[in-house]
């Protein structure tokens, strides 16, 4: 090796562009840091939080004719500025039966399609999760898949399903089964739900379920638990996080949905996104909309929050 | 330990019951017959009349300009809040900034739409901007939202990087933006593809919002489907969703085989 | 081990008063929130030494190195390199390298564009980089690998790629995060010689992080070891080994047998410590700075001490004790025995098989005296 050579003192540097540009930003107070926050903070404030704030603020005010349709809370009256709030809307939401039924029905509709996920998804995480691995990444392309494809074409394809003359009425009809009901009613919302949101189930169950040591269901075993007795004492409780974020991810939009029931529901499936959507499209009644809007946040807050929490114990494990 | 057939056999249901009906709604696309559901020969005869619907191709060019650009704009925006929340780790206003990104990933659709509409309208009528309603203000809501996925897409790659990467640029002479430019973007690429294509998707796919805050002329995609699927099962929706499911299984093809490419990499390193 | 040159006393800056050092990091503490990680630590690192921070996780040996490599800011103190101050300076102005722990090559990069990335910051002609890269991956002999991306390659000659680009700059100081961590037993043992060969070559200094002892031992000029966000002690190997400051150092590095004792003679010329755990008085063959009565320590290593059947003589009627051999660990090169002194203490000793397979050894529950030498063990007050 005849490279030897002294440690020579690199030649100066250019300074280059952004090094002045930096300094002189710095001078001012501006560090790298704000120029990476500005703009995805600006962002949010102003078409995300500022948002939910108007829609408060309108949830105030009174229906009117004219541009826009509401009243406007602040008004000038001889030279003082008058705020004029009116509770209405909340009050009609609570003594007005068909939002708190449409309230109710919502939750009990998300609630039991949400069990019914996490019914037919645990087992399907669970299989993915033990696969070998060449066929892990298989399946999970074909769980994420159908959450790539249109929502709304997928919907559609279930109307196709289960319609009077569908595929499964017409696979009954080769037993001689009588044609079941199955469109416009609460069942199909169910398997609406179920059937958009599955992949929504599983991805937060397999990334828990996945990182479960196998060893842990070994040990279990031959501690002399049986199979079942291992999957209640140590594979259940440990992906209880991934229960939890993957049971919120349905129940979460599942309240608020609004192409399921008006798709495949009847005129009797009570949903408080319908409810929303009619009360602004067709009653134009705008400051009720924002009240229930405003209403439906408050249901769903709670459930963000375990989401979040869920979410984050999924991420650290 | 002793393989069940329970899983096998659940798995097996599961993966039926979400690919049957889309794999009969692709089978009748090809239907002589009106009757969606009964089958009487084979025809392409309904892609035909959905290239001949100047309402649909219309519809279908406006959602792919839309998505195209509000995909762009939440991968910027997505970028640098996933930067900021993974590599800024105290910083004033971190919760409600975190918060704030993650919260339109959940937030119900119907909330949002109205939200946004009604700021527009505030906006129009003390601004004067947004000038109505249409493209434009679509592609606000869309990048909101997207802003969020894509926050998520490359947070969590971003949050297995291995820092001494942009160390070892540095201490070779590298500018801290240099060093995200020469290192840090080429690396965490896959995931911006990923992020993109699901912002794009999603765009594409979302009717809720988009009936909200879309003025007169601005109908979407899905706006249209929905109004045509309202009456009644259509043929040429079978179509067109045909068309679509088979784009994104090879995007979603795609942007798998580009993800399992960098993966592995990583894991042997 | 293949230091011999350096040996030579002119090449020992450091004992030398009027050298001037290449480094000079001096009260240097930094803070993360509550926790101090270095706590004032004063330092002088001479020119082509290869210089090795020692000590476990926590120790603050990386962060000492990360905050030479500019990675991060002293929360007091001033590091200056060649005269220059370099204690704010950011990582891409310092003429300072660094090979990383993880190797951090850039997966997107060949090896050969890993190797030129620094070149290219600097704007140094293509024609200059091309000749200096070549010259690299001979320097590592990789010449083949050049095209090759870095995880194609195998741990090893990851190793050296990432050697390679830290020296690519031709630092005046090259900062090395346990370059041999991540090499399998046998590789690193190889590679420790290159890597002394190779910094022998360039004359460039060379500061080493490791908490392996025996990669210390083998690779540095000077060992510095580190305890808690200080330096317990700066030396040559030898001086680590053979003359500990402390019952940390004695102990962390090499296995030492530590005594508590009283001082009963306190000569100029020698002193005499009453150890009830040992059953025996230690005389010492050279003065000590202590008080008579003073309750201190004495260390011993396992292989400065003897077994034998017969009662040896023992000095000055001190240095030699009786015990049970309570059991033997056969190494091969060497037994390891444990005896049971009467006191209840058990003291280790290591003995070189040198006869093959001695039928006459000693084995369990023999009754041995234990003896040693007047300057075989080291007196410690801290």
């Amino acid at each position: 090796m005849t490279t030897a050579h002294e440690p020579t003192i690199p030649p100066p540097r250019r300074l280059r562009p952004w090094n002045a540009v930096e300094r002189r930003l710095a001078r001012v107070g501006i560090t790298g840091r704000m120029l990476v926050l500005v703009a995805p903070v600006l962002w949010l404030l102003v078409f995300f939080l500022v948002p939910l704030l108007v829609v408060f603020g309108i949830s105030l005010a009174t229906k009117q004719f004219g541009r826009p349709p509401y009243s406007a809370l602040l008004s000038t009256e001889e030279g003082t500025v008058q705020l004029t709030l009116h509770l209405s809307n909340y009050i009609r939401l609570f003594t007005d039966n068909l939002y708190v039924a449409a309230y109710l029905s919502s939750i009990r509709i998300a609630a039991i399609a949400t069990i019914i996920t996490l019914i037919i998804g645990y087992p399907m995480a669970y299989a993915i999760a033990r696969s070998s691995d060449r066929w892990r990444n298989i399946l999970l392309m074909l769980v994420i898949l159908p959450f790539f494809t249109s929502f709304l074409l997928r919907v559609y394809a279930l109307t196709g399903f289960m319609r009077g003359n569908g595929v499964i009425n017409q696979f009954l009809a080769l037993f001689g089964i009588e044609p079941l009901v199955m469109m416009q009613t609460d069942f199909a919302v169910y398997v609406g739900i179920v059937y958009t949101y599955l992949p929504f189930m599983i991805l937060p169950l397999y990334t828990t379920l996945v990182k479960l040591d196998v060893s842990l269901f070994e040990a279990s075993a031959d501690l002399g638990a049986r199979p079942a007795r291992t999957f209640l004492s140590v594979t259940l409780p440990l992906s209880m996080p991934g229960i939890i974020a993957g049971s919120m991810l349905v129940f979460i939009p599942a309240i608020g949905e609004f192409v399921i029931p008006s798709l495949l529901g009847g005129p009797g499936t009570l949903m408080i996104g319908r409810v929303l959507w009619d009360e602004f499209f067709t009653n134009t009644n705008w400051p009720r909309a924002a009240a229930v809007a405003m209403a439906m946040l408050v249901v769903v807050v709670v459930p963000i929050m375990l989401l979040q929490r869920a979410q984050s114990a999924v991420v650290e494990k | 330990m002793r393989r069940g057939w329970f899983l096998p056999i659940a798995a097996a249901l599961g993966f039926s019951f979400l690919y049957a009906p889309i794999i009969s709604l692709v089978i009748f696309s090809f239907n002589e017959s009106k009757l969606v559901t009964v089958w009487s020969g084979f025809s392409t005869k309904w892609y035909g009349e959905l290239f001949s619907d100047p309402q649909l191709l219309g519809a279908a060019w406006l959602s792919l300009q839309i998505a195209a650009l509000s995909a762009s704009i939440a991968l910027v925006l997505g970028t640098l809040a996933a930067v900021a929340l993974v590599r800024f780790r105290r910083f004033k206003g971190r919760t409600l900034f975190s918060g704030m990104v993650s919260a339109p990933l959940v937030m119900p659709d119907v909330i949002t739409g109205l939200a946004l509409l009604l700021l527009f309208v505030a906006m129009e009528s003390t601004l004067g901007w947004p000038r109505g309603r249409g493209m434009l203000t679509i592609v606000i809501a869309h990048a909101t939202f997207c802003t969020a996925y894509v926050c998520v897409v490359v947070q969590s790659r971003l949050s297995d990087f291995d820092r001494s990467l942009e160390e070892a640029a540095m201490d070779l002479g590298a500018s801290p933006l240099r060093t995200f430019f020469d290192i840090t973007l080429p690396i965490i690429a896959p995931a911006l593809v990923s992020g993109w294509l699901l912002g794009f998707t999603l765009s594409l796919d979302d009717l809720v919002i988009a009936s909200f805050v879309s003025g007169p002329g601005s109908s979407t995609l899905p706006m249209v489907i929905f109004s045509k699927v309202k009456l009644g099962v259509s043929p040429d929706v079978n179509a067109l969703a045909t068309i679509i499911i088979g784009i994104v299984a090879l995007g979603v093809l795609a942007a798998t085989i580009l993800q399992l490419r960098s993966r592995p990499k990583k894991a042997r390193a | 081990m293949a230091k011999k040159p350096q040996l030579a006393v002119d090449t020992r800056p450091w004992r030398d008063p009027k050298a001037k050092p290449f480094v000079r990091i001096r009260n240097v503490t930094k803070k993360f929130g509550d926790v101090t990680a270095v706590n004032d630590v004063s330092l002088d690192i001479y020119k082509s030494e290869l210089f090795c921070l020692l000590g476990g996780s926590g120790s603050g040996k990386s962060t000492l190195l990360r905050m030479l490599a500019g990675f991060e800011q002293p929360t007091s103190g001033t590091i200056e390199i060649d005269g220059q101050d370099m204690t704010h300076v950011e990582p891409y102005n310092r003429p300072v390298n660094m090979m990383f722990q993880s190797y951090a090559l850039f997966p997107h990069m060949n090896v050969e564009q890993n190797i030129a990335y620094g070149l290219k910051r600097d704007h140094m002609p293509k024609a200059e980089i091309a000749a200096r890269v070549a010259e690299l991956l001979a320097l590592v002999k990789l010449q083949d690998y050049g095209k090759r991306k870095p995880h194609q390659l195998s741990g090893g000659q990851r190793q050296r790629v990432a050697l390679a680009r830290a020296l690519a700059k031709r630092p005046k100081l090259l900062l090395l995060d346990e370059p041999l961590g991540a090499l399998d037993k046998k590789l690193r043992e190889e590679t420790q010689f290159e890597l002394v060969k190779i910094q022998e070559s360039l004359g460039v200094t060379f500061i080493v992080v490791t908490h392996d002892q025996e990669e210390a031992m083998t690779l540095a000029t000077r060992i510095g070891v580190m305890n808690q966000g200080e330096i317990a002690m700066i030396g040559e190997p030898t001086d680590i080994y053979e003359f500990p400051n402390s019952k940390f150092v004695a102990n962390f590095i090499g296995s030492a047998n530590m005594v508590e004792g009283v001082v009963t003679e306190d000569e100029p010329d020698h002193v005499r410590i009453r150890s009830a755990e040992l059953g025996c008085d230690i005389y010492v063959g050279h003065g000590v700075d202590c008080a008579p009565d003073q309750i201190l320590w004495w260390a011993i290593r396992p292989e400065k001490m003897h077994v034998s059947r017969d009662k040896p003589e023992g000095q000055f009627g001190a240095n030699v004790t009786k015990g049970m051999v309570e059991d033997i660990a056969y190494l091969g090169d060497m037994s390891l025995y444990q005896v049971a002194l009467d006191s209840g203490k058990r003291v280790r000793v290591s003995q070189t098989n040198s006869i093959r397979g001695n039928p006459d050894a000693i084995t369990w529950d023999e009754v041995v005296y234990v003896s040693w030498a007047d300057n075989a063990g080291s007196v410690l007050t801290v």
